[in-house]
């Protein structure tokens, strides 16, 4: 059977000389689940982006049915019934789901918008492809589950053949993801080709037929993947063994660093978003909170960090309650912290690695002549810095915003990990970063915790948690649903009754999250 | 104080209230449009001002004041169009160019007054027309209320239809939903294959003929003339009023409606021979004072300590 979809010879050079593509060819046949996978950085988004119209390759063509084809937009490759589900919902929040779906391709009726007829179709589109959704709800009212169901109906409302996902597993939890996966397949018997992106190599076996691997650019190499294990995938990713395991001596945990008292927390809505939670980090542990986001996790920890006050309830740095405290004051009790939101909350983007890393640094003399900042002690630390955590780069004067994600989050790391904290506060410390990247940063904060750091570990990635973490904390709801204090004994599924409230310990079984 | 209380509960002072409003309103509706869609107009004062010039040389020149609004709606388009320009296409910062706009109005208008006429703060030298007002049968015999919906200015009546008609344009039709979409998830759009930019064109298109219907009010109804910077930050009030009313047109409206109130009573004060350096003031300072509890409001709700 002839290819569906053969792109060949791709290049692609960004505005900073970087090829993005070098040469790649990729081709998908009808009716399969081809996962393309790849570290960061490797290429993936910027292959699909132009088979999606959304960038111009600089050589190279596209062929569909075996007809070449330019695509100038998105409505081009709309038109040749591709349709792409992107990473980050592009919803409109204050539209239903049903405007939502059709917006763009909206049905008329003389001036104005047909909505019964718009509501019928979008109805008939769930039914059939049994993505069920009330058609009348706000989107933003979504859980990110369903918000993904949305844009695969809008994918599919617009005549879309071949589906495009972009890591579309990275903000789900097991369960959802196993629905996805369940749609997937059965779009799959209806006919449908889906393109599947992904660095989660686990999934990327479960459900794909075919894998392309893609590294720094170039395609690697296209597999069936029953032909393949996992440790194949990903050598193939980074080019040498990696063995997603990670060598850590029991804990030894000590006194208590960081401790919580029932804090409670509402949002604008009266809502207690965060509702009586007690627990307790002590050195030389990590303990990870698990939970679906927007389960109080970001605002716990805003909470600890001091982007938030709470409405009750304590929080204790090293003995010391940290009411009224503000966020530098927090800092020099010795919190350290790594925000899930790098790009707005973790650096000035415009700025270069050298003042990005001073800049947590600016009440510490040891980077001063007398009154004026010295650029040699700077320029010294900076390098040191550069060097210890390898981070990429031409000079430490360069753009961070000119790094790659893994990059700039190792500046942010070594800025947080070199001001001597007790406590580190990681918040999804790994999130969309490559493999290596991430490696280096678990290896770090084992590290840190053997050394008599308190790690408090948030992340949205399971593996991630269970790799590192010596307890875990479930979050659902704003109360803690489970505290787990073995965590190599716990199944993903009970993790994710756990997430989702559909289990809950006894509350003495969740009081040793505090008392432990 | 029993004066001004006898003052405001007058039909008198109620129908001035409507009449004052109109302005404020129809800035409010411009505002509105190119805010919804993504665009932070400021510079609805200067194409207000703008209109309000060319409505009385239109209808002087022409004799009639209908082609003066004519003229005036158009002038406001081609305004708002310029910060389209500058702003879509040559991707100039919104507010710069916003607060260039209304420097230039100010200036351009007085230059062409007095090529015109040779005077530099009012237009009285130009026989320009004046917009007629409209009673409406039945509803004018009816006490008190007669005298208050009846026998306003024209325009009062299309700005007041305009909230409505903008309600219904963004929720039910096409462009009325880009335009929302294209406010708040503007990649939304684009990824629907529409192109913002034109939809922030046509928003700002509409925008500036509603910004040229209350230029020409303000020349051709509230005063029978032009005068120097007439506008006096009514298209600022406007901000304001756009703001409070959270984008809603309804909502807005009613907002509008209490500058409206403040500036009708700062213009019945100066009867109660307050100065009118103090009178003046007051609308102003409503739009302060308004602003702050609005968003004091907001405040307390976020309990920020930082």
């Amino acid at each position: 059977m002839p290819d569906l979809i053969q792109m060949k010879e791709i290049s692609k050079i960004y505005g900073n000389g970087i090829y993005a593509n070098r040469h790649v060819s990729f081709s998908v046949r009808e009716g399969e689940i081809h996962a393309l996978v790849g570290e960061n950085g490797a290429g993936k988004s910027t292959l699909m982006k132009v088979l999606y119209g959304l960038e111009k390759p600089d050589s190279g063509e596209i062929l569909i049915n075996e007809k070449p084809v330019t695509f100038s937009s998105p409505q081009d490759a709309m038109k040749m019934g591709i349709g792409m589900v992107h990473q980050h919902f592009m919803l409109v929040g204050s539209l239903t789901v049903t405007e939502n779906v059709v917006l763009g391709y909206e049905p008329m009726s003389g001036i104005f918008i047909d909505h019964n007829k718009a509501r019928q179709k979008v109805m008939q589109l769930s039914e059939s492809f049994n993505l069920k959704i009330d058609p009348d709800i706000r989107t933003s009212d979504l859980a990110v589950g369903l918000k993904q169901k949305v844009e695969i109906l809008k994918a599919l409302y617009r005549g879309a053949k071949i589906l495009i996902l972009d890591e579309p597993t990275a903000v789900l939890t097991p369960q959802e993801t196993e629905e996805l996966f369940t749609q997937l397949k059965s779009l799959k018997k209806q006919g449908f080709t889906v393109i599947f992106i992904s660095h989660k190599l686990k999934e990327v076996k479960a459900i794909s037929d075919r894998i392309s691997v893609m590294r720094r650019g170039e395609m690697i190499a296209t597999v069936n993947t029953q032909d393949v294990s996992e440790h194949d995938i990903s050598e193939m990713m980074v080019g040498s063994n990696i063995t997603g395991k990670i060598e850590k001596e029991k804990a030894n945990p000590k006194e208590s660093y960081l401790e919580i008292k029932n804090l409670v927390w509402h949002d604008n809505n009266k809502k207690a978003v965060v509702n009586g939670i007690s627990l307790t980090v002590r050195s030389g542990e990590i303990v990870g909170i698990a939970g679906v986001e927007g389960n109080g996790q970001d605002e716990l920890i805003e909470l600890i960090t001091g982007l938030k006050a709470p409405d009750s309830g304590e929080i204790i740095l090293l003995g010391k309650s940290t009411n009224g405290k503000k966020i530098r004051q927090r800092r020099k009790m010795g919190m350290a912290y790594i925000p899930s939101d790098r790009m707005t909350l973790g650096i000035a983007r415009e700025m270069s690695i050298e003042n990005n890393i001073i800049s947590t640094k600016l009440d510490d003399k040891s980077i001063y002549n007398t009154i004026f900042l010295s650029r040699q002690k700077i320029k010294s630390l900076s390098k040191k810095l550069i060097s210890d955590f390898n981070i990429k780069c031409r000079s430490e004067r360069t753009e961070i915003g000119m790094l790659s994600g893994g990059n700039i989050q190792k500046v942010v790391v070594a800025r947080e990990f070199s001001s001597n904290s007790k406590i580190i506060i990681a918040e999804q410390p790994t999130r969309g970063i490559d493999v290596g990247a991430a490696e280096f940063i678990h290896k770090k904060l084992i590290e840190l915790r053997d050394n008599g750091c308190a790690v408090l570990l948030v992340s949205a990635d399971l593996d991630e948690l269970k790799k590192l973490s010596d307890s875990i904390v479930v979050l659902y709801n704003g109360k803690i649903t489970a505290y787990i204090d073995d965590v190599s004994d716990v199944s993903d599924s009970d993790l994710g009754n756990y997430m989702l409230g559909v289990k809950k310990q006894s509350d003495e079984e969740i009081g040793r999250a505090y008392n432990a | 104080m029993d004066r001004i209380l006898n003052l405001v509960f007058t039909t008198d002072f109620i129908s001035s209230v409507i009449r004052v409003t109109t302005p404020i309103l129809f800035a409010t509706m411009a505002v509105l449009m190119s805010e919804r869609a993504g665009v932070v107009n400021i510079s609805v004062e200067g194409a207000m001002l703008i209109s309000s010039l060319m409505g009385v040389v239109g209808s002087a020149y022409t004799g009639s004041a209908w082609i003066g609004l004519l003229i005036a709606v158009l002038s406001g388009i081609v305004y708002s169009w310029i910060l389209a320009v500058f702003h879509l296409r040559l991707n100039t910062n919104i507010v710069l160019t916003g607060i260039a706009l209304n420097l230039l109005a100010s200036g351009l208008t007085v230059f062409i007054l007095f090529l015109l006429t040779g005077d530099k703060g009012v237009s009285t030298a130009l026989p320009s027309k004046v917009l007629p007002n409209v009673s409406i049968p039945l509803i004018k015999n009816i006490p008190i209320l007669g005298n208050i919906i009846s026998g306003q200015n024209f325009l009062t009546y299309i700005a007041i239809l305009s909230v409505f008609v903008i309600h219904i344009f963004l929720k039910r039709t096409r462009l009325g939903t880009y335009i929302r979409a294209a406010g708040e998830a503007p990649e939304a759009v684009e990824t629907a294959g529409k192109s913002v930019k034109s939809i922030r064109q046509k928003a700002l298109i509409i925008s500036g003929a509603l910004a040229g219907c209350g230029g020409a009010f303000m020349s051709m109804a509230y005063l029978s003339m032009f005068t120097k910077d007439m506008i006096a930050g009514r298209g600022f009030i406007a901000l304001a009023a756009e703001a409070m009313g959270k984008g809603n047109p309804i909502l807005s409206f009613v907002v509008s409606l209490l500058f409206g109130f403040a500036d009708a009573l700062s213009n019945n004060m100066q009867l109660l021979s307050i100065p009118s350096e103090i009178t003046r003031i007051v609308p102003y300072l409503v739009t302060i004072f308004a602003l702050a509890i609005y968003s004091g409001r907001d405040l307390t709700k976020k309990k920020n300590p930082i």
